[in-house]
């Protein structure tokens, strides 16, 4: 068995595990770690999509 | 001028309140909180650290091995060595059933290699916060 990604799919799935993981291990309340573990999430996407962008316009 | 005044450095906890919760969690992602009855975020750490590590695998990402040489070399591939073990059973399995893959070239093998770092390296934060609960550093 072999999993083929593309750069978006790896780096999407790499964002969604690590902000669990940094959800779970961070602040007090469980409202409070649902709401870093999104927030993580989000500015990875960001990243991606940002970092995308600017790569796809570098190369002209 | 001002002065700083230094926040007087917290004692260590015994051994023994933190050192099977950290152990179980290095040996099973997930662990350590399991014991401290944290069941729910314990489930949720033993997915995704599993899931990335499989993740990892099945990319055909490879297992770095200690070697020594130029400062880079050394600090690469015991740094990635760190990082495999640190996922405890998952590395142990994978080596010993013989999973473990060379390295190849490509996007999804490279993808595959920092993957399998970096559950070894997400069960470190895990461990760490297990470590801080036991201790009564944390709820």
């Amino acid at each position: 068995m072999h999993m083929n990604l593309s750069h978006f799919e790896a780096s999407f799935l790499f964002s969604l595990f690590t902000s669990v993981v940094l959800g779970v291990v961070s602040k007090k309340t469980d409202r409070e770690r649902l709401q870093y573990g999104g927030y993580v999430f989000g500015c990875f996407l960001l990243a991606l999509f940002g970092l995308g962008w600017l790569m796809h316009f570098g190369h002209g | 001028m001002a002065t700083k005044e230094k926040a007087p450095k917290e004692p260590m906890p015994p051994l023994q309140t933190w050192l099977p919760a950290v152990a179980l969690g290095w040996l099973v992602p997930g662990g350590g909180h399991f014991l401290l009855g944290q069941r729910g975020r314990a489930m949720l750490l033993a997915s995704a650290i599993t899931c990335m590590f499989v993740t990892g695998l099945l990319m055909r990402g490879a297992m770095f091995q200690p070697q020594n040489g130029d400062v880079l070399t050394i600090l690469i591939n015991w740094g990635g060595f760190i990082g495999d073990l640190s996922s405890g059973i998952l590395y142990l399995l994978t080596s010993w059933l013989g999973y473990s893959q060379a390295d190849m070239a490509g996007h999804a093998h490279d993808y595959g290699t920092k993957f399998l770092v970096a559950a070894g390296l997400l069960n470190v934060l895990a461990m760490v916060d297990a470590y801080e609960i036991a201790g009564g550093r944390k709820s």
